[in-house]
């Protein structure tokens, strides 16, 4: 099929998928929308707050992956930070407040500079354990740490992915402009 | 002609910061808060850094200053700067919010205080500060 008179696409259909290029506009469109709802579906549920738009909003044409970047340096960190304080929690000669606070506050603050609500303030109910001397009040809120912060990395590794797609979907579409 | 700026010597109008916090991800962002508003900026992971920074005679015109840090912290940083004779805007930027706890990091010479998160808003009304 020939739109080439009428339509700004290419008549080549797209080589990577195999399919036809006027069905990409649809796949474009459906990722599209399961990004749409994932990201409504996280904002719903309070896991992520208006501090991840902001991170989005810092993207430009020097660093498009910007926010993906920042995340997974987050997750880095995160996983660092998590087995300091399971570490510590599990020392039996444990008397380590003082140094638990400071991972907490690292956890805290760069939680909250990439919107993660939920996992901030997770770190709110440790600190207060903490600083009550709780140690089995801790275990327990590092058990929800973790819970929380697996469950976002696994749905912003999800939402990348579709963001992923959507850019080699916008490729295939539109590999060559007359 | 080469331009004096605010601490003499720097041949360049651009207006230039110093991010001092030892999260990776904080520096990350601040960085390109900074970078995307146009301002030339420079990220160190403690308060000793900031200090040794200035010491090796560089000069910003807005630093933005973590509160906890390990080897030095923000206030002692803030302080150490403020005895050096630094007349910077120094900005505190910290999770911090009860009064009481951010009381002695305003006295050590913060010229203004934000709340983490820093956002593109809160970052324009430490900017309009500057004179």
């Amino acid at each position: 099929m020939n739109f080439a008179k009428n339509r700004t696409v290419s008549t080549v259909p797209a080589a990577k998928t195999g399919l036809p290029v006027w069905m990409m506009g649809l796949v474009a469109d459906r990722l599209r929308a399961d990004a749409n709802r994932l990201l409504a579906f996280l904002f719903n549920q309070g896991i992520l707050d208006e501090q991840f738009l902001q991170l989005q909003q810092l993207r430009d044409e020097s660093s498009p992956n910007f926010v993906s970047e920042v995340v997974n340096i987050h997750f880095h960190e995160s996983e660092k930070l998590l087995r300091n304080l399971r570490s510590l929690l599990m020392d039996r000669e444990f008397s380590g407040y003082n140094k638990m606070g400071i991972h907490l506050n690292q956890f805290m603050g760069s939680s909250s500079s990439i919107g993660a609500k939920r996992i901030r303030n997770a770190c709110f109910a440790f600190r207060a354990a903490s600083e009550q001397n709780s140690r089995a009040g801790c275990l327990r809120a590092l058990e929800l740490l973790e819970h929380d912060y697996c469950f976002l990395k696994n749905k912003l590794h999800e939402l990348f992915q579709i963001q992923q797609q959507r850019v080699l979907a916008a490729g295939a579409r539109y590999p060559m402009q007359n | 002609m080469a331009a004096q700026g605010r601490h003499g010597g720097r041949k360049s109008n651009k207006m230039t910061a110093l991010v001092v916090d030892d999260n990776m991800v904080n520096r990350t962002i601040h960085h390109q808060l900074l970078d995307n508003l146009g301002i030339e900026n420079v990220a160190v992971g403690n308060g000793k850094e900031a200090v040794d920074i200035h010491c090796s005679g560089k000069a910003f015109d807005l630093i933005l200053m973590d509160m906890d840090m390990p080897i030095m912290n923000g206030i002692e940083a803030t302080r150490k700067l403020r005895e050096m004779g630094i007349r910077s805007m120094i900005a505190g930027v910290s999770t911090r919010s009860m009064e009481q706890e951010i009381r002695e990091f305003i006295e050590a010479g913060l010229d203004d205080y934000q709340e983490k998160p820093l956002t593109v808003s809160k970052l324009i009304s430490i900017i309009r500060k500057i004179n």
